[in-house]
């Protein structure tokens, strides 16, 4: 079976080629550009397109082959148009998928899960990413409120971080909201 | 009760009633509150409303029509209950040619640059290049009007020129790399294309059919019906946002709410453009004036014309080269809901017209039309040919159009 992969993400794109790399009886091929995509895949003449559901180039796929099933071969998009449950999981995920030339459907059924799965496998990692860095801006937000206090009151780095706990405790807020609120006044009253 | 809807949009000027009905506090004034969801494809748009992740979708009108009628995917009614809004697009040439078929600088009388360019195709056919012209969707009124306009200037769109489809925001990309000499998009990406010094503005889509259908808020027709008491105050809030839509005070707010990342994410000068009718139409011009360019609300623009539907029909039996079939054409019919429409507005004493269907581009000057309460007067909806399609007689329209 040939499928192609179109994605503008080259790391989701290598997610997903990794995780149906363990079908048997797979050709991959990823299509990471926009340009020169139809005459890609009239090349690969694939069975299975896979294309993350943000591509903006969908609605150029589906003019290509509405007009290629005019001329040739029949398409159906996603698995089975009865198969509610497993186009709707494809689209939380963010997959579209077409099937090029009415393959059987339990064959499609385990690369459309499989995909479903590593795309779902990636927006886990994005929002890992996105939470690590987040964290990573507030132990700075911190540590720069530590300083201020260490510097105004003249009070060591344990004692500073107790006042900052203190305080955080008894107005029921973060840690991080009040040290962000010693940054903003400290800002305000002049300080770099 | 508070009801919520969420709506699929795609980041155009067009998409603002429902924006601006949640923005200014109509919708919530009617007990409607609504949430959105943006795409870059109408591929996208579709999918989410026909899988349940959006109630509602602002959408291309000859979508809707093909979606219920199951072209390009398997059918699903869908339900048609407002008119976003008629017309808003323009059709943009790479600088070459339209220096070579055009004015540069004025919008062109459709029939002069018709005549031009369908010599130019034929002189491009003999050099073995076709012209070739993007439009945004295969279902779109875009397609539609620019085949439409090339059909009725003797051009064949299918032989004597290449249409593909190009998504809007990467139509002044194609204009750049040659990869299409023009294309037809809403805006503001033709405005976009034109500030880049690639593209030129050379015809309003009003300029083809002057009140021509364009997007509209789509549901599944299902959804439509056990959600219709939402559906019916989203309908009241939408005229309400349209009335602020149109009045020059708000022009500016308007485009700098539209502006914003989560709407169209796009420079609020070009879209104060497009909202006050005013379009720059070569690189570093001034504005020129080109009257309901965009029409939002007044003339009844939101009424869901059955005849409209129709129309529309009529081009997918013509371009997509299928047989009329009488079952289809009452399908795509029923697509528009003006009694919906109707019910939603009975009580506000907006004015309703009195007929559902009308002989479209039959009104050559200022008309005064039977309506349900009030009176309302029709402007000029004429088509640049001066054909009328009364919908009563669709088959014939046909011949028509085929013999020429």
């Amino acid at each position: 079976m040939r499928i192609a992969i179109v994605d503008e993400s080259a790391s989701r794109a290598s997610i997903i080629e990794e995780g149906l790399a363990q079908l048997p009886d797979i050709e991959l091929f990823v299509l990471t550009e926009r340009r020169g995509l139809l005459a890609r895949i009239e090349e690969i003449a694939p069975d299975v397109v896979l294309i993350d559901l943000g591509n903006p180039s969908r609605d150029v796929l589906e003019e290509y082959f509405t007009v290629s099933r005019v001329v040739a071969r029949p398409i159906a998009m996603f698995v089975d148009e009865s198969d509610e449950e497993a186009i709707g999981a494809s689209i939380d995920a963010g997959v579209s998928v077409y099937v090029v030339d009415g393959l059987a459907s339990n064959r499609i059924r385990s690369v459309l899960d499989l995909a479903v799965r590593r795309f779902n496998a990636f927006a886990r990692l994005q929002s890992d990413l996105a939470e690590a860095k987040g964290k990573l801006a507030e132990r700075e937000t911190v540590d720069k409120a530590k300083r201020i206090l260490m510097q105004s009151k003249g009070v060591t780095e344990p004692e500073a971080y107790a006042e900052l706990r203190r305080k955080a405790m008894s107005s029921s807020r973060r840690i991080v909201d009040i040290a962000e609120a010693v940054v903003t006044a400290h800002e305000l009253m002049g300080g770099e | 009760m508070t009801e919520h809807l969420t709506i699929g949009f795609l980041p155009l000027v067009d998409a603002c009633l429902p924006i601006l009905a949640h923005e200014h506090g109509f919708a919530e004034e009617q007990g409607v509150a609504l949430s959105f969801q943006r795409d870059v494809s109408w591929a996208t748009v579709l999918d989410r409303l026909l899988y349940g992740h959006s109630d509602a979708a602002h959408l291309i009108a000859p979508l809707a029509i093909a979606t219920t009628l199951g072209r390009g995917r398997p059918a699903q009614p869908l339900a048609t209950p407002f008119v976003l809004g008629l017309n808003g697009n323009a059709i943009t040439f790479s600088p070459e040619l339209a220096a070579k078929v055009a004015e540069p600088g004025k919008l062109s009388d459709p029939v002069r640059l018709g005549a031009a360019l369908a010599e130019e195709a034929r002189a491009r056919v003999a050099a073995g290049k076709r012209l070739r012209f993007g439009v945004v969707h295969r279902y779109s009124s875009h397609n539609y009007m620019l085949r439409y306009w090339l059909a009725a200037s003797g051009i064949r769109p299918d032989e004597d020129v290449e249409i593909v489809t190009v998504a809007p925001p990467f139509v002044a990309d194609a204009l750049e790399t040659g990869e299409v000499d023009g294309a037809c998009v809403g805006e503001p990406w033709n405005s976009a294309a034109v500030q880049r010094g690639v593209g030129v503005i050379v015809l309003a889509t009003a300029q083809i059919w002057r009140r021509g259908v364009e997007k509209v808020l789509a549901f599944r027709a299902p959804v439509l019906e056990a959600r219709r008491p939402a559906v019916e105050a989203l309908i009241r809030a939408m005229r309400k946002a349209g009335a602020h839509f149109v009045d020059q005070a708000n022009w500016e707010t308007n485009a700098e709410i539209l502006s914003r990342p989560e709407y169209l994410g796009s420079d609020p000068k070009l879209i104060l453009g497009a909202i006050s009718d005013r379009l720059v139409l070569v690189q570093g011009a001034e504005p020129v004036r080109y009257d309901d360019f965009m029409f939002q609300h007044r003339e009844a623009a939101n009424f869901p014309w059955v005849s409209q539907a129709q129309w529309l029909y009529s081009q997918l039996v013509r371009w997509d080269h299928i047989p009329y079939s009488a079952e289809d054409a009452e399908a795509a019919a029923r697509v528009f809901r003006p009694d919906v429409y109707r019910s939603a507005l009975l009580e506000t004493g907006d004015l309703l017209p009195g007929a559902s269907s009308k002989v479209e581009g039959g009104v050559g000057k200022l008309t005064a039309v039977t309506a349900q309460q009030g009176a309302m007067v029709l402007s000029k909806d004429t088509f640049f040919d001066g054909r009328t399609f009364d919908p009563d007689d669709l088959e014939r329209y046909l011949d028509s159009l085929r013999n020429g």
